[in-house]
């Protein structure tokens, strides 16, 4: 089978229309987990776009305000690198995915990709409002993220289309991200939560990772929030902070499996949402 | 630049290494210990989570497990058989035999791999800095301890050498 490694995103997308069986190879820490298992062989060809220099770099956009990361960005460029200073929410769930190999391998584009409800990358950029740039031969589209996904590893790529970059807005303000596995290192979240408090438009965004069949917003529990926070401190009372919890909780759709009970999960996001809440007034930082 | 899955040359220790008959889908690690017969990459989790079979692919540190080695063509691969003949340990090697941090011995290839790739970019890393960067190296019989005081021991050393 042929094994091609294009440098760039128009060379990339033909050998995508040529075979439509073709695999898209990233960093692979998905993929040939389900190698190695057996459950799934690449029988078409293959197009690696790790290579490509589109993939691989991230601008950032002063007049619009935002960032636009290559789809092949690793997670350990943007934990450790100024790209986590602009996005300090997606560098805080970098750092939690996997290990250093796993994040020098891993991507973002990549989280995309596989769509699962327990990407860590997901609820960050479903709380910043980000857009996804989608390439085929019929040329590119822009996809809102809560349109991109659609299910449990299900997403709105169509044959052929392979997914560019991921631009998020640059919002003034905090945002944060947490999650709950058994350990510190090297888990797949349990529960997870991304809070978002854009000062400048006095707006609040909560999305939920693991708690439903793919990342969820609360659009109960932000509104919520952005009527009783105090948006020059940021600081919260504990009566309306419960509440926040609470309508968290009540928003999220988990189910019980091998790795947590619903019951379990549905409380967690709700004590996540506010601690990060509570972070964003404090000098408080995860450890 | 396209090649065939089933007959490629992978760039392994600076020199290149021709693979044949080799699957699509093969990872990397399997390439290298049964095809290419550099058996000091270990193999145990094949799901990235144990680490014991880190090398540097294009200068980071990777599971090779999780590589699929017909994309790696074209990239420098660094194995365990690459960092020092046998015989003359590096300092991170001489400093694992030296705090007694290798027991069975499983992990120390992927440890060793991990430590120079931490020391590298992190000449004097903390407690903290050192139980992050090695959470992706799994050891089931040493115990942290003694990995930790290699990995300082390094740090002190090197700090001592003209640089």
């Amino acid at each position: 089978m042929p094994v091609h490694l294009p440098d760039s995103v128009e060379t990339a997308v033909v050998h995508l229309a040529e075979d439509p069986a073709a695999t898209v190879l990233a960093g692979g820490t998905d993929l040939m987990v389900e190698v190695n298992d057996g459950r799934r062989r690449p029988d078409g060809s293959l197009v690696v776009v790790n290579r490509i220099p589109e993939l691989r770099s991230w601008r950032r956009d002063a007049a619009a305000s935002s960032v636009t990361i290559g789809a092949a960005v690793s997670y350990r460029e943007i934990e450790t690198g100024p790209l986590g200073e602009l996005v300090p929410a997606l560098a805080q769930a970098a750092r939690t995915v996997g290990s250093p190999q796993i994040r020098n391998a891993g991507t973002l584009g990549g989280n995309l990709g596989t769509c699962s409800p327990a990407g860590d990358g997901l609820p960050v950029l479903a709380a910043l409002d980000a857009t996804i740039e989608l390439s085929s031969v019929s040329g590119r589209r822009i996809v809102p993220v809560g349109e991109f996904m659609v299910g449990v590893k299900r997403n709105a790529l169509l044959p052929g289309e392979m997914i560019v970059s991921v631009t998020v807005p640059l919002v003034e303000g905090w945002q944060g991200y947490a999650k709950v596995g058994v350990r510190n290192a090297m888990v797949i979240a349990v529960a997870s939560a991304c809070v978002v408090l854009d000062r400048q438009r006095q707006q609040v965004a909560v999305a939920l990772g693991s708690v439903g069949p793919t990342i969820l917003r609360c659009p109960d529990a932000e509104r919520s929030l952005a009527s009783s926070i105090d948006w020059d401190t940021l600081e919260v009372a504990t009566v309306a902070l419960e509440r926040f919890g609470e309508l968290v909780s009540s928003e999220s759709r988990p189910i019980t499996d091998h790795r947590s009970s619903a019951d379990y999960r549905r409380h967690a996001v709700g004590v996540l949402a506010r601690r990060l809440v509570r972070r964003a007034s404090s000098s408080e930082v995860a450890a | 630049m396209t090649h065939d899955s089933d007959h490629y040359v992978l760039d392994v220790n600076g020199a290149p290494r021709e693979v044949t008959d080799s699957w699509l889908g093969e990872s990397l690690l399997d390439v290298l210990r049964d095809r290419l017969g550099l058996i000091g990459t270990k193999g145990a989790c094949e799901q990235g989570e144990c680490g014991s079979c880190s090398v540097m692919v294009d200068g980071v540190l990777v599971c090779s497990c999780l590589v699929m080695a017909a994309g790696a063509v074209g990239q420098p691969i660094q194995t365990i058989e690459g960092v020092a003949p046998v015989g003359a340990p590096t300092d991170v090697q001489a400093a694992f035999v030296e705090a007694g941090a290798v027991q069975c011995g499983f992990c120390t290839p992927g440890l060793i791999m991990a430590v120079h790739d931490l020391l590298e970019r992190t000449p004097k890393p903390t407690d903290t800095e050192i139980r992050e960067e090695l959470a992706g190296n799994v050891c089931r019989c040493t115990g942290y301890g003694r990995i930790i005081e290699a990995v300082k021991q390094v740090s002190v050393a090197r700090r001592g050498r003209p640089s």
